[in-house]
């Protein structure tokens, strides 16, 4: 009788707690969410690698992804790596990269992806399961050990244009998700599903109903098709039980003429009970947008002295051209500035509103702005460290000219309502900046070929990873930007980076292409 | 009834064709030329367009581009894909323009004024310039006649050439064939291949806005006629 009770009980005995991924810090080796911890990081605590000895840094083992440019931040836990493509999972051998699982759901073949790549950008783990949200928007929770599927829900119907590309987020007892479709006309929402069940606990539309505040914001029905997807991982202050989520752009994207206002929530970063969903506050970065710039961003959680005492912040480089610093416990805004080229903007108000200058929406003929519709920065990861208390983001600088067009809205296709022509490749670039997070001013900065497409990493070792379109992943010093290493990884990077232990020894990882790259000393 | 639909359907696809025209002048003509005929982009005043045998590969070809050169106009909704496939289609039908030039006598030019110095025909010449054999159904013949008498008005898009000092003070002087954040690579001129880190160099030099292919400006017009002539019927394999 004694040894069935123990058996049971070892059974239910949960694999990742709650704890345990709230407190990620206690166990540095493992990479247990999205962006490392739920303050949206991505920070490594792990310091064996440093500016003296990353020169040594060599490739350990790679991992082939089946289909196209992988864009996964795996899950490592207890040895065992768990990574994702589109409508795939996999479980891995830390050590040696073999496979111990997969786990497939075909694409429907009437699926399309409506304005974004057939991607998928990783897992979330949560007691004994793994949660991967789908291409045709649904939410499965796989067995951490077999990867056998233990249930599947339904966040979504694919066919008007919804869709998951993002690693879900999960918290005590929940798993959230945001969906893409901001090019379909959709009306976005933030879900959050029972972690055991799949049942869902709430949903919060980003696009307020007639009746509900902020809906005097959208001109007549716009607020049906007015888009506002949520199709980047959020962050979560435990302390708090809020959960931070970056809103995508209103639809139609060019052409804002059907939708005079604000159009909130879209271009926002909301704040929202993690029990219950509701709104605890707001913040519109870019009010009444008509260049496409989401704030699908990974919200950063920083402790910082604004006038010499610590407060709560939520930190922004956002895809608008602007790096914002907002009290998060009410969304106050206390500090912002351009951190890119942006022509868009006189600047910013004392409330943080951009005071836009008249003439810069897109036209018939084109306007040419900065930034274009892929921003100063997009959905790839910023990183804070606390150790050099430096906030460091991989900023694009291209202009486009932004044409406006027709906009006829049938669900399932196209809303857009115009487009953009970029400037010539050989004038774009970009840069790894480091900010200053109360205030947003550079540090420093690493000039890049061409704009990035990967998000950046920072170690408690004193570095900062990414990569770059011409196929180098590297390291650079986090105090100055100087280049200490680099491997030429044969692909575009277009990922972000983790690190993590293998017996102790820290490693780093990063998908190049359709390859995942590890590496140690 | 057959004679009404088509009497609806004509204002229809007069509508569309100005659709595409519009959508064609301001995405596509920057490369394809603003009646079609080509520029940095291929001419597309040809009934058959090889990178799209139907319809349907028109419209991939419109919303995917080709990499790395063509962007996609991917924002196009479905309807100005077809209105823009429709436009591209009609330019097709157009006359195709009258070149003066006798390319066999052309072809001489080629071989005596100096081309094969650097470009390569049918396998034939050396690769220090573009090589050649295909280049009529990529460019057209105003632009081809320009790129010969005033080489610096068509460089592609981030064409550099590079002076690089290396550790031992040694200069070589190529054109870029490619870069990474850490390392360059570089076409010297006598065409062989150059590699470095750019940690290791004590100079680099970077040189836009200038060919290293001279201006043939002093041809006789019938020469300058006949050699145009002879670079619009390569055609490379069809």
């Amino acid at each position: 009788m004694k040894r069935v009770l123990l058996l049971i009980s070892s059974i239910a005995i949960a694999q990742v707690p709650y704890e345990r991924i709230r407190d990620a810090a206690k166990e540095p080796g493992n990479w247990l969410t999205y962006s490392g911890n739920y303050q949206g990081h991505r920070h490594s605590p792990l310091a064996e690698i440093t500016p003296a000895n990353v020169s040594g840094l060599k490739v350990k083992w790679a991992y082939q992804f089946p289909g196209g440019r992988n864009q996964t931040t795996p899950i490592v836990v207890d040895g065992v790596m768990y990574i994702t493509s589109p409508n795939r999972a996999a479980a891995l051998d830390a050590k040696t990269g073999r496979e111990l699982w997969t786990w497939e759901r075909p694409v429907p073949k009437d699926y399309q992806s409506i304005g974004f790549g057939r991607v998928n950008r990783g897992p979330a783990i949560l007691d004994d399961k793994l949660f991967v949200a789908t291409l045709d928007c649904y939410l499965v929770a796989l067995d951490l050990k077999t990867g056998q599927q233990r249930w599947e829900t339904k966040v979504e119907d694919y066919k008007p244009g919804y869709s998951m590309t993002l690693a879900p987020l999960a918290i005590k007892g929940k798993v959230l998700v945001g969906v893409s479709g901001g090019e379909a006309g959709i009306r976005g929402f933030i879900d959050a599903y029972d972690a055991a069940s799949g049942q869902r606990s709430w949903r919060f539309f980003t696009i307020p109903a007639p009746g509900e505040p902020g809906n005097e914001t959208w001109a007549g029905d716009s607020w049906k098709t007015g888009a506002g997807s949520t199709w980047v991982t959020g962050s979560y202050d435990p302390e708090l039980n809020l959960v931070y989520w970056g809103v995508g752009n209103p639809g139609p994207d060019w052409n804002g003429d059907s939708r005079k206002g604000d159009n909130l929530y879209t271009c926002s970063f909301v704040a929202l009970d993690g029990d219950t969903g509701k709104l605890k506050w707001h913040f519109q970065f870019t009010p009444h947008d008509t260049h496409d710039w989401d704030s699908a961003h990974v919200p950063m959680l920083v402790d910082a002295p604004v006038n010499g005492k610590v407060r709560k912040l939520i930190v922004n480089p956002n895809r608008n051209g602007f790096y914002y610093a907002l009290d998060r416990v009410t969304g106050e805004f206390i500090a912002g500035r351009a951190y890119a080229r942006q022509t868009w903007a006189k600047g910013l108000d004392d409330k943080g509103r951009p005071i836009v200058i008249p003439g810069t929406d897109p036209t018939e003929e084109g306007n040419l702005t900065w930034p274009a519709l892929n921003g100063a920065t997009i959905w790839y990861s910023p990183s804070y460290s606390p150790k050099t208390n430096l906030v460091y983001v991989a900023t694009r600088e291209v202009g486009a000219t932004y044409f406006k067009r027709a906009a006829e809205f049938k669900p399932g296709t196209f809303f857009a309502g115009g487009g953009e022509r970029q400037i010539p490749a050989s004038e774009q670039w970009g840069a790894i900046r480091a900010l200053e997070p109360a205030t947003g001013k550079m540090a420093w900065e690493y000039k890049l070929l061409s704009a990035p497409w990967a998000g950046v990493l920072s170690t408690a070792g004193g570095l900062v990873f990414s990569g770059s379109n011409e196929g180098n992943i590297f390291a650079l010093d986090g105090k100055t930007g100087k280049p200490l290493w680099n491997f030429h990884s044969g692909g575009a990077v277009a990922s972000n980076p983790i690190s993590f232990s293998i017996d102790g020894r820290q490693h780093v990882a990063l998908p190049a292409d359709k390859v995942l790259y590890v590496f140690g000393l | 009834m057959k004679k009404l639909l088509v009497f609806l359907a004509l204002p229809v696809l007069a509508q569309q064709l100005d659709t595409g025209k519009r959508i064609f002048e301001s995405q596509c003509a920057l490369c394809h030329g603003p009646d079609g005929s080509g520029g940095r982009g291929p001419n597309l005043r040809k009934a058959k367009l090889k990178n799209a045998p139907d319809e349907d590969v028109l419209k991939k070809v419109i919303v995917d581009g080709i990499p790395p050169e063509m962007p996609g106009a991917w924002q196009l909704h479905p309807a100005e894909v077809t209105a823009t496939a429709a436009y591209v289609r009609s330019l097709g039908k157009l006359v195709v323009e009258e070149i003066a030039g006798v390319p066999a006598a052309g072809e001489n030019v080629f071989a005596n004024a100096g081309c094969v110095a650097c470009h390569i025909v049918n396998g034939k010449g050396i690769a220090n310039g573009p090589e050649l054999s295909a280049i009529g159904s990529r460019r057209n013949a105003k632009h081809l006649r320009e790129s010969i008498t005033a080489p610096n008005s068509f460089l592609p898009d981030g064409f550099q050439i590079l002076e690089v000092t290396d550790a031992a003070g040694r200069i070589s002087k190529g054109v870029k064939a490619n870069e990474d954040l850490f390392t360059i690579q570089l076409t010297l001129s006598d065409g062989r291949h150059a590699s470095f880190q750019k940690a290791s160099l004590k100079g680099l030099r970077r040189i836009t806005g200038q060919s290293t292919m001279p201006a043939f400006n002093s041809l006789a017009a019938i020469d300058l006629d006949n050699l145009v002539a002879y670079l619009v019927s390569l055609k490379g394999a069809e």
